[in-house]
């Protein structure tokens, strides 16, 4: 051992002993994911193994992977992921847009709550797919059917959301605001609206699983041909037979939709954090 | 000033003078909740003139109209015959602190700065000042849970504060306190008050605490509400809830305010 032993802090400097405690806590969050996409590759590559299915029906996840590592170098598969999360997000945007007005109508007027309020819960309960025959009648088999089939998945959950969290608003804070002098549209922008917030995430992000899901069942009924998409790559990969290629585009979905997941939960977290509720 | 009137009724021996800046007058008021089988007299001819800067505590049983009363005085509710004038904007504390959990105590306070109107650039240094003066000034960053009951309270009394109020409804504000805390709120409001001359409503079901603030204690009867005895407290500040002659007082109020009780229980 050298002598300078002695002289060195016993401490590491404080950002290092930060950033060590941030990465522990990073991988406090993430050994268990981890974990499981190794039991579940574990598992897959057993059943594989087994030969209960021929490998061209069944690949195993090495080839599904370097399938996968082909694919990210085709500008196709970009393109096809660009479409998709275009489409996706522009949806989602026209569901907010319309999920908040709806939302907030059904919330401040008693006529339109009477009228639609049911109806909003009864088009949430309803599975996405069945408007497509009614959308592509309409539209006819091209991008706008598609969008019309994600603003009515997302819609309603965005609507039920804001509506929810409207009428749970305690009654002391708006007692509060005309206390304060607050007129209606203060009101509204400096405490109903953010003691709804919470609420609204809540209803954004399921909306958004339901644009998501929406937008797949499209994808693979409504096949653009002059544009590659995530949902016409896999029906494509059916076509052909091409197991591997189908497989690594339904990875290619299942992680774009928990990143998605991640974000909205991540944010619902941070609010509640903020606010002193309790976090799971 | 704000008068309502719902029945012009001819005043025993005519007041013609206004009510002063700071002060409140009740004539006659009466508060019935509903109408028809399900109508509630929740007050009746309650007479009470509060001067400018004074400080009055009312204690009743439980539904005798406390509440209902200074609902009228803050003008979230209407009498139903009878006058009140109030001298001046009117600002409200609650038994909880009702803080927005979003924000923090600065922005709790800055906000009642801006629906009163403060230019954005002073909020923030005003709401600032309000928390020190309440000796809240280390905390103005923190969030409502990170703060304890005593705290959030006194971010309340900031937030009265910032709305520059004449006079202040207290509703049990330290009802959910421990004793400690309570004891501490007394001071802090009792200095706050006389340092702003702010007139002070305040309800609680403490007759201790109702003889340590009050110039005058009002003891209102049940069924309906209605003031049945007033109690000049003539004592010395400051005051003590230990203090003997406090003890003496709040003794002769609580036998008056068990008469009324065992009247409409018995
Ligand atoms: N909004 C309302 N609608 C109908 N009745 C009401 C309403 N508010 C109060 N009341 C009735 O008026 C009466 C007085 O109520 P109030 O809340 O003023 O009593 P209180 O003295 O504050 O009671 P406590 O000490 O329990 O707070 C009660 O009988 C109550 O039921
Ligand atoms: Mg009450």
């Amino acid at each position: 051992m050298s002598v300078d032993t002695a002289t060195r802090p016993v401490e590491p400097p404080a950002d290092t002993a930060a950033r060590s405690r941030a990465l522990s806590a990073l991988w406090a969050g993430t050994w268990p994911k981890v974990g499981a996409v190794v039991a579940f590759v574990a598992i897959w590559q057993a059943v594989v193994l087994s030969g209960w299915r021929p490998e061209f029906v069944l690949p195993a996840p090495l080839t599904v992977a370097q399938t996968l590592g082909d694919l990210v170098r085709e500008p196709e598969f970009w393109q096809a992921i660009g479409t998709t999360l275009r489409r996706a997000l522009v949806g989602f945007a026209f569901a907010i847009a319309i999920g908040t007005v709806v939302g907030i109508a059904v919330s401040r007027f008693r006529p339109v709550r009477a009228a639609i309020g049911s109806l909003i819960t009864g088009l949430q309960t309803m599975p996405s797919i069945v408007w497509f025959p009614l959308a592509i009648l309409l539209f006819g088999l091209n991008e706008q059917a598609i969008t019309f089939v994600v603003i009515l998945g997302a819609a309603p959950s965005i609507a039920n959301g804001i509506i929810s969290g409207i009428d749970h608003v305690p009654p002391a804070f708006t007692r509060l605001g005309t206390v304060l002098g607050a007129g209606s549209v203060d009101l509204y922008r400096h405490f109903v609206i953010p003691a709804a917030l919470p609420s609204y995430v809540a209803g954004l992000n399921q909306g958004w699983a339901f644009a998501w899901r929406s937008l797949m069942a499209g994808e693979l009924l409504v096949i653009i041909e002059a544009k590659p998409s995530l949902g016409s790559r896999l029906s494509f990969a059916q076509d052909f037979n091409n197991a591997p290629e189908l497989i690594a585009y339904m990875v290619v979905i299942l992680v774009l939709g928990m990143l998605a997941d991640t974000v909205f939960s991540s944010q619902s977290r941070r609010m509640r954090r903020r606010r002193g509720l309790a976090v799971d | 000033m704000t008068v309502t009137e719902n029945e012009a009724r001819p005043a025993p021996g005519a007041r013609p003078e206004p009510v002063a800046h700071g002060g409140v007058r009740l004539t006659g008021v009466t508060k019935v909740f509903g109408r028809g089988a399900t109508a509630t007299t929740a007050l009746q001819d309650v007479d009470l003139d509060v001067r400018p800067g004074e400080f009055v505590t009312i204690v009743g049983a439980s539904g005798c109209g406390k509440s209902t009363l200074l609902s009228l005085v803050a003008g979230l509710e209407q009498v139903t015959t009878g006058t009140l004038e109030v001298g001046g904007r009117v600002a409200l504390m609650f038994q909880e602190a009702t803080l927005l959990p979003w924000l923090t105590a600065a922005q709790n306070v800055a906000l009642a700065l801006k629906l009163r109107g403060v230019a954005r650039a002073e909020r923030t240094p005003q709401a600032h000042a309000l928390l020190e003066r309440v000796r809240l000034g280390a905390y103005a960053d923190k969030r409502p849970h990170e703060l304890s009951g005593g705290m959030r309270q006194r971010v309340a009394l900031a937030r009265v504060l910032a709305q520059d109020a004449s006079v202040v409804c207290m509703d049990e504000p330290l009802g959910a306190l421990d004793a400690m805390t309570r004891d501490h709120m007394h001071d802090e409001i009792e200095r706050v008050a006389g340092e702003a001359g702010l007139t002070v409503l305040f309800v609680t079901h403490n007759v201790r605490e109702a003889v340590r603030l009050g110039d005058r204690a009002v003891l209102m009867g049940s069924s309906p509400g209605r003031v049945v005895h007033t109690e000049h407290i003539d004592l010395p500040r400051p005051r003590r809830m230990e203090d003997p002659e406090v003890a003496r007082r709040a003794g002769s109020l609580t036998a008056a305010l068990r008469e009324d009780v065992a009247r409409h229980v018995g």
